[in-house]
């Protein structure tokens, strides 16, 4: 070839032909110098190449077994990863053997044999590469996979647990955190979720799955945790122990709206708090702020933990006031995405109003909502007994009379009260415990109404949380327009179409309007 | 005639024993077998020698010679050119040469006119191939191999090449031994032609592993089906005695 580039004359070389050496056909001459035919009847290049092997499948999850112990998924017959997994099965000579061709040979699924044909090359005696075609037939073994046999043994078979506590009267955080566990889906690989007393638990197949929906609630509340197992086996030979894990997840009972008397410590590090704090708002984070002095603070979970606390009054002991009067203090003060206007308001308990002339004159940060008339919930400090530590703590402390915390549409709600709302909220596929002692079913549903009325009054809860339309809702003939003063209602464009994918009605999903 | 022989178990006829149209040479054998049938086969004719160069038993692939002369090599030891020169009838030359390639007889391929060389052979070797053999000597190549002597035997009838020598060279050859020459195989299939067999002009002793088509394949090339044997020797012995007179 170098002769041939450098320039010089190559005269012609054709090749002549040969006769076979053992048929005698002519031939061009080859490095067996046997003609094909015969070089193929003397020698079987797939001589010792394996005819029939057996692989492993488990019916349930579809997987196919790789020895010794790995289960792969995802393989669909007749696929080209179905094929690299055979020919890995077959331990094919690499230093002898090309292969040049694999194929499927279509066999039916339920025969449980899978069909390969191959072409392989091989030198031949003497230099000669060969060609030649090899069938190989796999049989199909069913089995079920270990994950599998555990599912099928023990289908309740959990292995993490986390149990969500949190030690108040009401379940509204809990309906709350319902909300947002649906929207992240942070429980779909729960295997069960179960309500308890105070709390909720959710049972998991593995113990990461655990850790993540923890580090979740860690995100959305203010938590502490611990976290212990107990172990179920032990395999002495490898040294193989299988535990049931269990994380223990605290809720602070710091709740919204809540009353709270801070400890003489705190109240000093957060700059001299006023000791009566409300609670707005608690993410992983809990919003205080002062509604004398429109002052507030954040506690995040690892602070309040340090020093816990607890409420001194909490939303159920709020009574109803009637606002007499109001006049404005100072100017607008946003804090922390709300607005809070301060004003002197003088107010009087609903069940005093018109029967007695007790009035109180207090300060209250709601002067942006109230107008005389209107009525508001607050805590009644004037006659509460108040069984606190912290508050004997302070000394010198002087505590107002009432402490106004919102607006109530009890009134105009009562007339609404029994028609259905424009909107709707999933529900988690929780396991209630009918029998147990205590329960009691009615005020569940109070709560809920009050969680339902609570999401419509305040569009910062509603933030995490998907709504959505409810198709059963018809619109009364007497229209809301009759209403002079807007009840707060959530608008339609924060509704989510409910996704239907029922093939009767051919609903296809239509708009998916998110805010 | 062509006859299928072994040595010892091994079909490389042409390794260990060299046929020319005067003379035979046949190497020492543990068994008498392979003697016995070149001595069957041509006691009557030509003389049948047992022997050894330079102590070994591949005498074929290291002497050359046809019925004029025999060529050994550097390696052979005074007594066996003593014996050789003693057995071999007198008209034939033996002569010991110094080339730098010993194995002659796969560096040479002679017929009784022409002779084909390895292109890296001496000049003064070629001279005395030219002189102790009475050839015309021709520098070749044979399908690209440069040891003619192995893949290619020719008598003065005929002869026959390494299987992958391409038409054109096939021509060349031809035109230069002046003989009809055919590309094949012997051995069942073995291309290492002069090996496998040993030929002259009426005879020919392929390896057992010889195929039939092969065998036809030499018949027809040498012209060995209605070879004489007396005739040609005849001519030789009158060309012979017509020296010494």
């Amino acid at each position: 070839m170098e002769m041939e580039q450098s320039g010089m004359f190559m005269p012609a070389q054709t090749v002549g032909t040969v006769l076979c050496c053992i048929c005698g056909v002519a031939m061009p001459p080859n490095p067996a110098n046997m003609c094909v035919r015969c070089l193929r009847s003397r020698v079987d290049i797939t001589e010792g190449l394996i005819r029939h092997a057996a692989i492993v499948y488990c019916p349930e999850c579809h997987s196919y077994l790789q020895p010794p112990r790995t289960w792969i998924r995802g393989l669909e017959p007749e696929s080209k990863e179905l094929l690299a997994f055979c020919l890995r099965r077959l331990r094919l000579p690499q230093r002898r053997i090309r292969l040049v061709h694999a194929e499927f040979i279509w066999t039916e699924p339920h025969s449980k044999r899978l069909r390969l044909r191959l072409r392989v090359q091989a030198e031949a005696l003497h230099g000669a590469i060969l060609e030649q075609a090899h069938m190989v037939e796999l049989t199909v073994h069913d089995r079920l996979c270990d994950n599998c046999t555990r599912a099928q043994a023990n289908p309740d078979q959990w292995s993490a647990v986390v149990q969500l506590r949190q030690l108040v009267q009401h379940r509204r955080t809990f309906f709350y955190l319902e909300q947002l566990i649906l929207r992240h889906g942070a429980a779909v690989r729960a295997i069960r979720i179960a309500e308890a007393d105070h709390g909720l638990d959710f049972f998991f197949g593995s113990r990461s799955h655990a850790t993540k929906f923890v580090d979740f609630i860690n995100g959305v509340a203010p938590i502490r945790f611990r976290n212990d197992k107990q172990l179920v086996s032990h395999d002495v030979k490898s040294s193989i122990y299988n535990y049931k894990h269990t994380f223990s997840v605290e809720i602070s009972p710091v709740c919204r709206e809540d009353l709270i008397c801070l400890p003489p410590k705190l109240a000093n590090a957060l700059g001299n708090l006023g000791p009566l704090v409300l609670c707005t708002r608690v993410t992983n984070s809990i919003a205080l702020l002062d509604p004398l002095t429109l002052r507030s603070a954040f506690l995040d979970a690892n602070q309040y933990w340090r020093a816990p606390f607890k409420s001194l009054l909490t939303s159920r002991q709020l009574v109803e006031y009637i606002v007499l009067d109001i006049e404005v203090e100072s100017a607008e003060v946003h804090i922390g995405g709300s607005k809070y206007v301060m004003a002197h308001a003088q107010v009087a308990r609903i069940t005093d109003f018109g029967k007695n002339d007790t009035m109180f004159t207090i300060r209250t940060h709601l002067g942006h909502l109230l107008n005389p008339g209107d009525y508001a919930l607050g805590y009644d400090l004037y006659s509460a007994n108040n069984n606190d530590f912290d508050i004997d703590q302070h000394k010198n402390l002087v505590l107002p009379e009432t402490i106004l915390v919102k607006k109530s549409y009890q009134e105009k709600q009562s007339k609404k009260r029994g028609k259905a709302r424009t909107w709707k909220v999933k529900n988690l596929n929780m396991e209630v415990d009918t029998t147990s002692k205590g329960r009691n079913d009615e005020k569940r549903n109070t709560e809920y109404e009050e969680f339902l009325r609570d999401l419509e009054e305040n569009p910062e809860m509603r933030f995490n949380i998907s709504l959505y339309r409810n198709k059963e809702y018809q619109p009364s003939e007497a229209a809301s327009t009759a209403d002079g003063d807007d009840i707060p209602s959530i608008p339609l464009e924060e509704l989510l179409a409910d996704l239907d994918l029922s093939e009767d009605e051919g609903n296809q999903n239509g708009e998916n309007m998110d805010e | 005639m062509a006859t299928r022989v072994q040595f010892e178990n091994n079909c490389e006829v042409g390794v260990f024993s060299k046929l020319t149209n005067a003379y035979c040479l046949v190497a020492i054998g543990g068994s008498e077998s392979f003697y016995s049938v070149f001595e069957s086969e041509l006691a009557d004719v030509i003389p049948v020698v047992k022997t050894s160069i330079a102590g070994t038993r591949i005498i074929g692939r290291l002497c050359a010679g046809n019925k004029n002369g025999l060529l050994l090599p550097h390696t052979t030891t005074d007594q066996e050119l003593q014996h050789l020169r003693n057995s071999l009838p007198d008209g034939v030359v033996v002569q010991r040469i110094d080339e730098r390639l010993s194995a002659l007889g796969n560096c040479i391929a002679c017929n009784d006119h022409v002779a084909l060389t390895h292109p890296d052979l001496d000049r003064e070797t070629e001279e005395l191939i030219a002189d102790v053999l009475g050839v015309e000597v021709f520098r070749q190549t044979i399908a690209g191999n440069i040891l003619v002597g192995s893949y290619c035997a020719f008598s003065n009838k005929g002869g026959l090449v390494h299987p992958h020598t391409s038409i054109e060279d096939l021509d060349e050859l031809s035109t230069l031994l002046q003989v009809p020459l055919v590309a094949g195989t012997v051995n069942r299939g073995s291309e290492v032609i002069a090996s496998g067999m040993t030929v002259n002009d009426w005879t020919a002793f392929c390896g057992s592993d010889t195929t039939a088509t092969e065998l036809s394949v030499i018949e027809s090339v040498f012209k060995l089906r209605d070879a004489q044997p007396n005739i040609i020797v005849d001519e030789m012995r009158k060309s012979l005695i017509d020296s010494y007179v």
